[in-house]
This record gives C-alpha cells, structure tokens and sequence, in this order.
C-alpha cells in the first residue's frame, strides 16, 4: 500500500518540529513537504536539532506548496482561517491545529476571540479533533481541528463527570492550568527572556482564556449545547519546558463515594489507548504529573473525592506538545485513516527527566 | 475469577498466590492482603500511614 502523503504548513514552530518528529517515524505516512515562511531553503534540523541525521528535508515556502492526501496547518491562531480556501485546494483534508475552527458557532467564537470568523461557514463542518470525544466523526471528516492543550487536559479529566450527568452545575466549575514555557511558542518575546522567565511562577491569564470556550462546547455536548454552567478557569505559568497540570474543583449532585467515582472513570478510559487513570495509594507519583510525560502522547487523569463537601478534585496532566497538539493531531489522523490509533505514538516517556 | 480490590473495585488477580501474602492492586496500587484463593478475596493490609505534611 502506497503511503499517505503529508504536508505540513507551518513547520519550523514547536508543534510544526513534534510533528515532523512523529511522522517520519509514522509507517504509514510520507511527508511531502514542510513549508515555512521564514526557514524556506533551510534544512528542517536547522530548527529542530533533534531531527539531524533522521531526515535532509528542507523548508520550502508556503507559496511552493504543491498537493498532498492531508495538509497540516501549524500557524498562529487567526492564520489559517484566512487562507483556508487556498489550503483546501491543496488537499481533500485538512488539520487545523491553530485555534480557528475548534469552536462550532460564530457566536461562541466571537465571545471569546473578540472578532467576527473570517469563514463562519465552515465552522459547523469542522470536527473538534479530539479523538476521546469524536472519534466516530473523524472517519468523514474533510476539516479538523487541533485542540487547545489546556483544553484537552481539562476536558479529558472531566467529560466523564458530566457525561455520567452527576455534577452539579448551580455551582461553578473552578479549575486551574499550569503551564511550562514552551506552550507560549516558539517566538521569543519579553515575557519569555531568561532572567525573567526563568524560575517564575506567573499568572498570566487568571481570567478570559480563550480555552474556556472549548470547555463550554465540549463539556456542554452531554447536554446537547453549551454548558450553562459557569466556567472560572485561570491559567499559570511555570517552571518547565513542557507540560500541564489541572486541577479542576467539581461538586456533585449527589453524595457519591470515592468507588462510584472510579466506576465512571474506569467506565469511561477503560478502552481509551491515550487516557490513563493514575490515583496510587503508594509511592512518589500518586497523581497525575506532567514531568514523566514528556514526549509521550498519555494523558494522565486522577481524583480524590472531599465527601463532606460532595466535591471531586480532578488532576490532569500531558504534555502540551504531544497529547496537547502535534500528538494528538496525529492520534486524529490515524482515526481520519481507520488505523491503529497509537500508530507514531508508542513512545512511553522518560524516568528519571 | 478475579478478586475485587476494596478500595477501587479493579479486578485483582490471586490465582498464583497463597493466602495470607501480599499483593497489590493493578489500578490503585493499594497494598493487599490475599484472604481467600478458592472464592478470590482480598482485603486492605494495615498500612504505616506516610507523612506528606509539614
Ligand atoms: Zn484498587
């Protein structure tokens, strides 16, 4: 069998590198091209040093892009949605994994990005690229999504809670995502310098991140429509280069003891390849964390249930690159193709890193 | 036949143990004490409580 041909548009970023560094190891699939518009006649390892001796591509412009089976887009948010028509000439599908079609309404999306969509039309045809959730869509899908990394933790720890329709929703949800340096991209900018970077731990969006509104459409679909609910999520920068942890509160509609709880999990990522429960009575990693995860396309998701306040913690880890992005845009792939869903993702991660 | 671990309900697997040793759940990493073999059971074993505090 002839192997599927890959372009990537937007190659020399953080998530354009994980994937090259994943495909050329995918045996299904053949890059074709991997155009950048500032790295074009450079080889790809000039910008992912990793890849030295894996492969002699080399960048070419996004303007020499000729067809491929499936184009990736790894641009910054408000790029692509601009020349999507152009892209989708190129290639019967797309992946998307800027921010631009993750959200299905215009009005959801104009709340939280401040701006009309450039093409409203095709965000009810986007499938939101998240596997867990929508693997059943993938198969027909022409669009699709990337997914927020914050989003995703956040989502993969708590979609079951509401799919088992057991939170109560009179009550915020309150959660927080801590974040390592390499999910702000790979342009440096003041906030990014080294002396001031380096050993912060930096609120940097306590309020109005746009990841919310994918927690609202995601965690609102058990309902059939947006979640009511009102969703409090604050982001913090820290220490790491990789990595995201969760830590969401949810209160129940009902005192539920801790072992239900496992049940609605266990339930829920029993069969998942890519979602591991990890809640230890013994040993140093009880919980999620996203340090050992690195490289790796799992996320990690625990609990611990505060009975007298009818509350569940939910914490959840991955590492933004992989399970957050490039992992999980070829997780989606290997769906889009009715392959094996681990296919280019068996690395397990390091210990000690 | 499994047994059922008492704090998570993970199928836990006795069938090359012996009564009275321990083993631990697959899920949970609870520390359990084999009761029965025959008709798998298993029950939480006495456990020196760590000190995260402080
Ligand atoms: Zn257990």
């Amino acid at each position: 069998m002839s192997r599927v041909r890959v372009a990537i548009v937007g190659g020399s970023g953080y998530t354009g590198g994980e994937l090259i560094r994943l495909l050329l190891f995918h045996p299904m699939v053949e890059i074709s091209q991997v155009a950048s518009g500032s790295q074009a006649g450079h080889f790809v390892h000039s910008a992912h040093p990793n890849l030295r001796k894996i492969s002699t591509l080399r960048f070419c412009h996004p303007d020499d892009l000729t067809t491929c089976d499936v184009l990736f887009l790894c641009l910054p948010h408000g790029v692509s949605s601009g020349e999507i028509e152009r892209y989708r000439t190129l290639a019967p599908r797309v992946i998307d994994l800027s921010g631009d079609f993750r959200l299905r309404t215009p009005d959801l999306y104009r709340r939280w990005y401040g701006h009309e969509h450039p093409a409203p039309e095709l965000l009810s045809e986007a499938v939101y690229g998240l596997p867990e959730l929508h693997r059943a869509e993938l198969p027909e899908a022409a669009l699709v999504s990337g997914t927020g990394c914050m989003a995703t933790t956040s989502i993969l720890g708590l979609a079951p809670l509401y799919r088992a329709g057991v939170v109560n929703q009179s009550i915020p949800l309150v959660l927080e995502a801590k974040v390592g340096s390499s999910a702000a991209g790979a342009k440096a900018g003041p906030s990014s310098h080294h002396p001031d970077r380096s050993g912060a731990v930096r609120s940097f969006e306590p309020t109005g991140h746009r990841h919310t509104a994918e927690l609202i459409q995601e965690l609102g679909q058990f309902e059939g429509g947006e979640l009511q609910q009102m969703v409090a999520f604050s982001a913090t920068a820290v220490e790491m280069v990789r990595g995201i942890l969760v830590t969401a509160h949810v209160f129940l509609n009902e005192n539920l003891e801790e072992k239900a709880i496992w049940r609605i999990f266990r339930e829920a990522y029993q069969r998942e390849p890519f979602v591991r429960l990890v809640k230890e009575r013994n040993g140093v990693y009880r919980y999620p964390e996203p340090k050992i995860l690195s490289g790796s396309n799992y996320c990690d998701v625990g609990f611990e249930v505060d009975r007298e306040q009818q509350r569940v913690v939910v914490i959840a880890a991955l590492d933004n690159l992989m399970k957050g992005a490039a992992g999980n845009g070829v997780q989606a792939l290997n769906c889009m193709f009715g392959w094996d869903e681990s296919l280019g993702l068996t690395f397990p991660g390091l210990h000690p890193v | 036949m499994s047994a059922v671990c008492p704090e998570c309900e993970a199928a836990v697997e006795v069938e090359n143990l012996i009564v009275g040793e321990i083993t631990f759940c697959p899920d949970c990493n609870a520390e359990l004490e084999v009761l029965n073999v025959e008709h798998p059971e298993v029950a939480l074993a006495p456990e020196v409580e760590e000190d995260w505090g402080e």
